[in-house]
């Protein structure tokens, strides 16, 4: 992703008045605004929301949600929330896992390309960071993490039916954990950007 | 004992229970028989609380469960057990590990009492040393008996089973049923168990309650319902070619 952006940048940068650090600036803004948490969110939409969608809804269907209802386990609680837990946590960390891997791969593109040197791109990495960037980034991914696995959980947990329906609801999920991205993505910007 | 008073139950406006009305007995297994699609099963789940009866009450040795909340049901549910048509284990944990679940939830028991608990149930369903299969690695038969361990981890005062010789051959059936009936004796407790298989009923039906069109529609036990009278039990009882020709056989006997 960075190494695309950074080519892209450098092979549309034709004005002279552009400084070489541009280059940097744009892959890390970009990368840290709006690529990583969103794309990497949509990822996990179609991995973690079809997993946990078909997980649930196999229990459910297999009688294992009535199973832990009879026990008297809350199954709502004992199935979702550690998921949602979990969620939580590690959405972050691959979100930041994914910055630092894509402002690499910028570097990597640039310098097999001989586009600009480590030192100007380095530079560029640097200009202007604002910390509230990663604040901002790390909100939406803990926001997009809870969509994608309540979203699921939810499919999964009410569906009614054998496989067949097992493989609509988490198709549904997937879908729906998407375009639930996109929205809370719109307003989460605005929020947290503009106002 | 389990008392069912006046219980009906409509989906989307539809009735498919109507005001069913019966005990099941301690000690004995409770046998809920008739077609399918007449509401066995959703009267069995009316009773565990899967599903909530329109009108009418399930009293658990006196307690109502209807009017109860949700931590107040969440101990009597503690003292039930239930069997599955499909057993339905938990198939991300071994077999050992169905049977420990509910007893790590709700108990304070030591890990080694856990363990030996289980040991104890695996070995009462003839299931010792299979302690570490998964669900997949099991038959049907041998599902259907971790599910029964697994239910009687408790020790429960109530043993619902639904279908419990579904997809089983009838040599397997009969330990199932076998398994059920002794289970029931030893530890007195009160079993219901849901089927449409006649063998069950001959083999452990001590109270039977024939379901039809969504009513209570006869009661008595397996010497009885042989000789019932009423067209649809009989036609039930007697679906079969074999139950036909043993009727046939006794007719002849008594001639």
């Amino acid at each position: 992703m960075g190494a695309v952006i950074a080519l892209q940048t450098a092979s549309s940068m034709e004005s002279p008045l552009l400084p070489d650090y541009t280059v940097g600036f744009i892959t890390q803004s970009s990368t840290i605004l709006e690529f990583s948490p969103t794309i990497i969110s949509l990822i996990l939409a179609g991995k973690v929301g079809s997993n946990v969608a078909s997980e649930i809804g196999t229990m459910r269907v297999t009688e294992q949600i009535d199973a832990l209802e009879i026990m008297g386990v809350n199954s709502l609680n004992f199935l979702i929330l550690p998921k949602i837990t979990a969620a939580l946590v590690f959405f972050p960390v691959l979100v930041i896992f994914s910055m630092a891997l894509s402002m690499f791969g910028g570097w990597l593109a640039l310098l097999v390309s001989d586009l600009t040197t480590t030192e100007i791109y380095i530079m560029g990495i640097r200009s202007f960071f604002n910390p509230f960037h990663i604040t901002y980034a790390l909100t939406k991914t803990l926001v997009f993490g809870f969509l994608i696995v309540s979203i699921a959980s939810f499919y999964g947990y009410y569906v009614k039916g054998g496989s067949l329906d097992v493989g609509r609801a988490s198709t549904q999920a997937v879908v729906s954990g998407s375009i639930a991205i996109l929205i809370a993505n719109f307003i989460l910007t605005q929020l947290m950007l503009l106002s | 004992m389990i008392e069912v008073k006046k219980v009906s139950k409509s989906f989307n406006g539809q009735k498919v229970l109507f005001d069913i009305e019966h005990v099941f007995e301690e000690g004995q297994v409770n046998l809920i028989i008739g077609q399918s699609g007449q509401g066995k099963s959703v009267l069995a789940k009316c009773i565990v609380g899967l599903y909530e009866p329109d009108e009418g009450q399930i009293l658990f040795d006196k307690r109502n469960f209807t009017d109860m909340d949700r931590a107040q049901r969440s101990s009597i549910r503690q003292e039930i057990g239930m069997l599955f048509q499909g057993a339905a284990l938990f198939d991300s944990m071994t077999v050992e590990q169905n049977v420990m679940f509910p007893l790590q939830m709700f108990t304070n028991m030591t890990k080694a009492e856990i363990q030996a608990r289980t040991d104890f149930c695996l070995e009462r369903v003839n299931l010792a040393g299979r302690n570490k299969l998964l669900p997949s690695e099991c038959s049907g038969g041998m599902q259907k008996r971790v599910g029964i361990a697994r239910a009687i981890s408790m020790n429960p005062r109530y043993l619902f089973c639904d279908e419990p010789n579904s997809g089983l051959d009838p040599k397997t059936s009969i330990v199932i049923d076998k398994l059920i009936r002794d289970i029931t004796k030893e530890y007195k407790i009160t079993t219901v168990v849901i089927t449409h298989d006649m063998n069950s009923v001959m083999e452990i039906g001590d109270h039977i309650l024939f379901i039809h069109q969504g009513k209570k529609w006869w009661e008595g036990d397996r010497h009885s319902i042989i000789n019932a009278t009423n067209p649809e039990i009989e036609s039930f009882v007697y679906a079969s070619s074999f139950m036909k020709e043993i009727r046939t056989q006794l007719q002849k006997k008594a001639l």
